[in-house]
């Protein structure tokens, strides 16, 4: 593997395990202000407890995204120097706004909410926390600003031989960012209400089971899993439209991608979508992959009727080879190894063919286990089913691979170019630039192998741990049955995270 | 003054603004097998940079952010000049940052005492690893004309990386010890004190030997006078030590970096990457700056964002105000 491999691996490896992190924060953080939010207004206790221990777990979380995210701010220039150069104008500022407008908001007041409790008033101190999660949405805008400026750059001129920025208005309302963040957050909101479900209807079963009281405990995990069932489901139904808006654009933007995501070869009318593959899975040549299709649906994902023809792949390549060049320029100083090679315009079949199915797929999973969380809680019952509680609790999982395969079919599908052309632009005036010519020439390839290879030692060793622990704590549940007192909301009462006696459950406290 | 100084000027404040407040947590990180002898004193130490460290973290990423968004090209010469040496800075903020929040995540002592040592050696290499990059970037790089390092992984660790690195560690050690003779009470803000007392003179020379070789190469008169703050700084900080008024050393101290800070950053101007090779390579403002337009945005939203970011970190510091005592700790 040549440089350039080896530094997209590290990309990867790092980028979609830092995202891992990323949605729970961001949706976690939402239901546990919402949850802060109802203590504050009802005294309830159960909102209280709810809202320790699921804050406990989006902490933890927490901290392990904002270690890793760290790598992300410093690795554009790193291993992709060219590319910083390249988009500088540009992309830089966007960085530069997330931490000033956005880092700073979350990790502040999330430390004066951790800290805060006894502290300061009640009132403010849940602001604090609603300050810190609306920092880590205003962050996930900035960054996906970013990337969509890199799927479809707009408010840019060419200006010698890099884009300067015209608009930052336009980048900032750029329709590729606006459907992207849409989908993302909503996205973010179905891992946590997964999360609320599994573990809920887990800690319901087993109390049952054991014979122990309908009591605040009992309402805690109950309360869990109706917020988690309710939210996921409506979050799903918001994943459908603003991911149905985002195809719709990509079909315009990026229409390799999308028939690459379909493995349509070649152009239809009406075009029909793939519902699953068989025959050669892995294979890259489009013509070998065989599929079961509902007919017309892929047109009418695409263009709204079940009618219109839908490109295929290789129509397209033959397009994209006429416009961009049928292999690159012959310029080793920039290019290196790729100099003069063809240009290869398909994604990687299968990873996009798979990657699309995967991510609507384990949507569809987290709708459905919400569905069922609903029906067998309904009336205050409480599910024994083995299959229905540990599927719930496994079903956990089906989120996070949803949104990490979203990721990695935007990302892959936009290959060779990691500044796509935008073709609202007239060919002359557009903006692109390859992925080959990206990476940082004075870096070598054993250094990259180095890094990306400690990288995963670290993030693989990191995980166990994070797992370990939230497991061990989500086992463990809530261990306050045993005669707290009833919260009153008093200086003195048990929002005191300080106040002796209380078990570790309780505080944030270092 | 015109907008590629000004974001000069920015991206400077932004990295003394994290030695300045990053500097004491690195330091009190650094100090806990030196001033914690018990755990409760650890606890003590821990509790007293808790709801701090993530919030001055925020500043490196913001610096890095500004140096990215106002000269690409000195982020695009100076990160990968020195790739593995800020990939060790990166693993060691990593394993810094999980080991503050999983150390109490279980009751056992040795696991929280792990997790304490990891804290103490992560803060240790990213103090260092910082150090010996800023040292780098304002004394000088292996570059060639293309800004691509010459030489092998570490080529870019000289003396000045050394340097620098001492100099950090050097002012971040003392600083956490102020702060923490000025937020604890007890024995550790006595041993605080005392390590202070003695260290604070030896710890200062690597950074005020750091401004100056920068001044005697590039400086003016001005580079001049502010040298001689950070110098006279140092003996202020060491007098009011002697007679117990910590807010005053600490302040003393502070104002030693900034100067020290200032010094460097004002003399290596407009030289954003110094090439040891040949001064025909250097990398300057004007090479790697952004287009006025990027700036002037950069300038508005900066202008909006930064008082209102230093208005609520400073809320913050008011509400963890109190001094802090070493309370038994309950499991």
């Amino acid at each position: 593997m040549d440089v350039l491999d080896i530094a997209r691996w590290q990309f990867g490896i790092t980028t979609v395990y830092h995202f891992l992190m990323v949605p729970l924060t961001i949706g976690l953080g939402i239901l546990v202000a919402v949850m802060h939010t109802m203590w504050v207004r009802t005294d309830k206790p159960e909102w209280l407890r709810m809202t320790r221990f699921w804050g406990r777990i989006y902490l933890i979380n927490f901290v392990l995204g904002v270690a890793t995210g760290l790598v992300q701010e410093f690795q554009f220039g790193l291993a992709w120097s060219e590319y910083s150069r390249f988009v500088g104008d540009v992309f830089g500022s966007l960085l530069a706004m997330e931490a000033l407008l956005a880092f700073f908001l979350e990790s502040t007041f999330l430390g004066l909410w951790i800290f805060g409790w006894g502290r300061i008033p009640k009132k403010v101190h849940l602001a604090t926390l609603w300050a810190a999660v609306i920092g880590s949405i205003v962050s996930a805008y900035f960054i996906i600003a970013a990337n969509s400026w890199m799927q479809h750059p707009v408010g840019v001129t060419m200006d010698g031989d890099k884009p300067r920025l015209t608009s930052i208005g336009a980048v900032l309302t750029n329709n590729t960012a606006l459907a992207a963040f849409s989908h993302a957050i909503v996205a973010a909101v179905m891992v946590a209400g997964a999360l609320l479900v599994g573990i809920g209807l887990w800690h319901l079963r087993r109390r049952k089971l054991a014979g122990r009281p309908i009591d605040v405990d009992h309402q805690v995990w109950r309360r869990s899993v109706r917020l988690g069932g309710w939210v996921s489901l409506a979050a799903f139904l918001l994943v459908a439209f603003t991911g149905d808006w985002q195809g719709k654009l990509m079909y315009e933007q990026q229409p390799l991608k999308m028939s690459s995501a379909e493995a349509l070869c070649e152009t239809e009318a009406p075009a029909s979508f793939s519902i699953f593959a068989w025959n050669k899975l892995g294979s890259n040549e489009c013509d070998d992959v065989h599929s079961i299709t509902v007919p017309g649906l892929l047109s009418f994902l695409a263009h709204n009727d079940f009618s219109s023809a839908v490109p295929g792949v290789n129509e397209l390549q033959e397009r994209y080879s006429e416009v961009y060049g049928a292999t690159y320029p012959d310029d080793p100083s920039r290019f290196g190894d790729k100099a003069g090679q063809p240009v290869d315009y398909q994604p990687v079949l299968a990873v996009t063919y798979w990657s699309f199915r995967l991510m609507v797929g384990m949507g569809a999973v987290s709708a459905a286990v919400a569905a069922y969380a609903l029906w067998s809680t309904r009336r205050g019952r409480v599910p024994t089913s083995r299959i229905g509680v540990y599927g719930s609790l496994l079903a956990v999982a089906a989120p996070f691979v949803a949104n990490a395969t979203g990721w990695i079919f935007t990302e892959m599908g936009r290959q060779p170019f990691v500044v796509v052309p935008n073709p609202d632009v007239p060919v002359g005036k557009q903006i692109w630039f390859f992925t080959a010519q990206a990476v940082s020439p004075g870096v070598s390839a054993a250094e990259v192998l180095t890094s990306v290879i400690v990288l995963s030692v670290v993030y693989g060793a990191l995980a166990v741990v994070e797992v370990g622990l939230i497991t061990r704590f989500v086992r463990r549940g809530i261990t306050t049955g045993d005669g707290t007192p009833t919260p009153t909301g008093t200086p003195d009462g048990p929002d005191r995270a300080d106040r002796p006696g209380d078990d570790d459950v309780l505080q944030f406290a270092y | 003054m015109d907008l590629q100084t000004l974001w000069f000027a920015a991206v400077a404040v932004l990295w003394t603004g994290f030695l300045l407040l990053e500097g004491f947590d690195f330091g009190v990180a650094a100090l806990l097998p030196v001033l914690g002898r018990r755990p409760d004193d650890r606890h003590l130490m821990l509790r007293s940079i808790g709801p701090l460290w993530d919030g001055n973290e925020v500043w490196l990423i913001t610096a890095a952010g500004a140096v990215f968004a106002a000269f690409p090209g000195w982020y695009a010469t100076w990160l990968p000049a020195l790739y593995l040496p800020f990939v060790i800075v990166l693993l060691g903020l990593i394993v810094r940052a999980v080991a503050f929040e999983w150390r109490h995540s279980s009751h056992d002592p040795r696991w929280d005492a792990t997790w304490t040592h990891v804290i103490t050696g992560g803060s240790l290499v990213a103090a260092l690893g910082v150090g010996a990059a800023l040292g780098a970037t304002t004394l000088g790089l292996p570059i060639d004309g293309d800004g691509n390092r010459v030489g092998g992984s570490f080529a870019g660790v000289g003396w000045p990386a050394v340097l620098g690195a001492v100099a950090v560690l050097g002012f971040a050690v003392v600083h956490g010890a102020l702060f923490l003779a000025l937020k604890t009470d007890g024995d550790v803000r006595l041993r605080a004190r005392t390590l202070a007392l003695r260290w604070s003179p030896v710890a200062a020379l690597p950074l005020l030997a750091w401004a100056g070789i920068v001044h005697l190469r590039y400086g003016t008169p001005v580079t001049a006078v502010l040298w001689l703050v950070a110098a006279l700084a140092v003996v202020v900080t060491w007098a009011r030590i002697r007679v117990d008024r910590e807010g005053q050393a600490f302040a003393g101290w502070a104002v030693m970096l900034i100067a020290s800070a200032a010094t460097i950053f004002g003399a290596a101007y407009p030289v954003v990457v110094p090439s040891t090779i040949d001064p025909a390579f250097d990398v300057t403002v004007a090479d790697a700056s952004v287009s006025d337009y990027t700036l002037t945005v950069m300038t508005w939203v900066a202008g909006v964002g930064l008082p209102v970011v230093l208005a609520y970190q400073a809320w913050t510091y008011w509400v963890f105000r109190k001094r802090l005592t070493a309370e038994p700790v309950h499991p």
